[in-house]
């Protein structure tokens, strides 16, 4: 059906009504598909029920309008199609299945659920599809179809491996599930931080997986990229804007993790920032970007959550986290209209507290960057040397900047080759190459 | 509840812990089995003696034919395990986790299949 359509026109906008679809599936998918997991305790039925489900409200709201209680009508609708599902299977024979069943609610007389235990549920489901018996692209993957309602095509889009290859991972990840019985609930208060971790590790891996698309080239309009990469464009930007919304959910579900919080933070933070770092088919670095192109209003929720996150640790004593530094390093950036304003006795406190918790030659380079405008470049340069990170763009491209700044020209430049060389953004690759063009060769 | 087999492997070349090391190890994995067989979740756990003493036996044709040694042919194998039953996945994985520190070396958790 298209927009045109006179079934559609005559209930005002088509378009409209279809964008409000899609809003609805993209909120209420993993509502659904955890509620009917927890009755049903088979993601394959929960995951297929909904899906069907979500077929006969598009017809159904395309040509009646969209019901008051829509997530209700779904999870009702999907509860029914499972009930059915399940009813064929037993009549083969399954009657194990069969006696499950009595005990569930039915039927559309039902009164539709609660908001409270629902979203208990979206919450088991995190923590199934981030279980660490799963690979970290399983984790990835699932919490994408299962809670965010991607389809397989989509993920396996915007992660750039075949569509057979995504279904096999998904397909193969349910199974484990299912067969070695990993559990559908919320772990124990003492296993929750670090399950909890592996939670937040998964949306920051997914939100990075759009943001900084290694692979892809044209993501934010880039006008040199070919068609291909233009395409995928939406599908990454699908990918940030789906980490964030997830991490919103998480932190409705857990609101008094302040990771939870630091990771919201963060993404808004970085987030904020998307439209000025690529100009011309070209990356620019936060140091030249137009500040007036950030947005302001994620900015202003960012800082507010990492407010909220310093209140709270002056109040119990409890040190940040990983993911609260990282917004607090991003809220500094954030809060100076003007690069040369940046606090960096700030930055590099952060980044001192930072290394303190994960002292990885990454986390490093990065406090390298604050050392140089601290202490000098030369300084900087000594500690990058020292770091084992010779196969990573960011360290030449770091080592390229100090090395510029300290008038080593010819050394210079072949740190600005070796960076573009490990680089696999075209974007970058610009914006490199025309640092090392610039350089003033004595 | 669920059964599952926790599973040891020896790998080809890595050295068999000795003296005082091996007398820990083998007071740990007696402790752990107590605390298995305490707690009602132990079903049955064995060492295996080394592989070369193995005989594989294949009867799927018209004669069985007796093969000395082991079936697979790899750097890892069996040296012993430890069958479980327990709620789920996460119940066993804790008892992998106190098994592998008892017996030290990493420990591998299967599900059986159901009834």
């Amino acid at each position: 059906m298209t927009p045109g359509d006179p079934r559609v026109t005559q209930r005002g906008s088509g378009l409209d009504v279809d964008a409000a679809i899609e809003r609805i599936f993209a909120e209420e998918f993993g509502r659904v598909v955890a509620s009917l997991a927890r009755r049903f305790g088979d993601l394959d039925v929960a995951e297929e029920a909904a899906g069907e489900a979500l077929v006969v409200a598009l017809e159904k709201w395309r040509a009646d309008g969209i019901p008051p209680n829509p997530g209700g009508w779904l999870t009702t609708t999907a509860g029914n199609r499972a009930i059915d599902r399940i009813c064929r299977e037993s009549r083969r024979g399954d009657l194990h299945r069969q006696a499950e069943l009595i005990n569930g609610p039915r039927g559309d007389d039902q009164p539709q659920e609660a908001t409270g235990p629902v979203e208990d549920d979206r919450l088991r489901l995190i923590f199934t599809c981030c279980h660490p018996a799963l690979a970290p692209e399983a984790r990835v993957a699932l919490t994408l179809r299962l809670l965010g309602g991607l389809t397989v095509p989509q993920i396996a889009a915007a992660f750039l491996v075949p569509e057979t290859t995504m279904a096999q991972r998904i397909t193969r990840a349910k199974r484990k599930i299912a067969a070695a019985r990993i559990p559908y609930r919320v772990p124990e208060i003492a296993d929750l931080p670090g399950r909890l971790a592996g939670v937040l590790a998964v949306l920051y891996l997914v939100f990075n997986e759009g943001y900084l698309a290694s692979t892809g080239s044209a993501d934010a309009g880039a006008d040199a990229g070919a068609d291909a990469a233009r395409d995928r464009g939406p599908v990454r930007r699908n990918l940030t804007a789906e980490a964030i919304r997830l991490t919103r959910v998480l932190r409705s579900l857990l609101p008094e993790e302040p990771e939870v919080v630091g990771l919201l933070a963060l993404l808004l933070l970085t987030d904020a920032r998307w439209e000025s770092r690529f100009a011309g088919g070209e990356l620019v670095p936060l140091d030249q970007q137009d500040r007036g192109g950030w947005d302001v209003g994620l900015i202003a929720e960012g800082h507010d959550l990492v407010r909220a996150c310093l209140a709270r640790e002056r109040a119990t004593g409890q040190p940040p986290g990983r993911y609260q530094l990282l917004a607090a390093l991003n809220a500094v950036h954030t809060d100076a209209r003007d690069a040369r304003d940046t606090d960096w006795g700030q930055i590099g406190t952060l980044y001192d507290q930072l290394v303190r918790l994960d002292p990885s030659p990454i986390v490093r380079l990065n406090r390298a960057v604050a050392v140089a405008e601290l202490d000098g470049p030369e300084v900087a340069l000594a500690e990058v040397d020292r770091l084992p990170l010779d196969g990573y763009n960011a360290w030449h491209a770091t080592r390229a900047d100090l090395l510029r700044r300290l008038g080593r020209g010819e050394e210079a430049q072949g740190a600005y080759d070796a960076a573009i060389a490990a680089s696999g953004n075209a974007a970058e690759q610009a914006w490199l190459a025309r640092r090392r063009n610039s350089l003033v060769t004595p | 509840m669920a059964e599952y087999m926790l599973s040891v492997h020896h790998v080809e070349g890595e050295p068999m812990p000795s003296g005082e090391d091996l007398q820990r190890a083998f007071a740990d994995v007696d402790r752990f089995n107590e605390e298995l067989r305490e707690s009602g979740a132990w079903v049955f756990a064995g060492g295996l003696m080394p592989r070369e003493t193995s005989t594989t036996v294949d009867n799927t044709g018209d004669q069985p034919i007796l093969t000395d040694g082991p079936f697979a042919e790899t750097k890892e194998w069996l040296g012993g395990f430890w069958v479980i039953d327990v709620a789920d996945l996460d119940a066993a994985l804790e008892w992998a986790r106190a098994g592998s520190a008892a017996c030290q070396g990493p420990v591998e958790v299967r599900p059986f299949q159901g009834e």
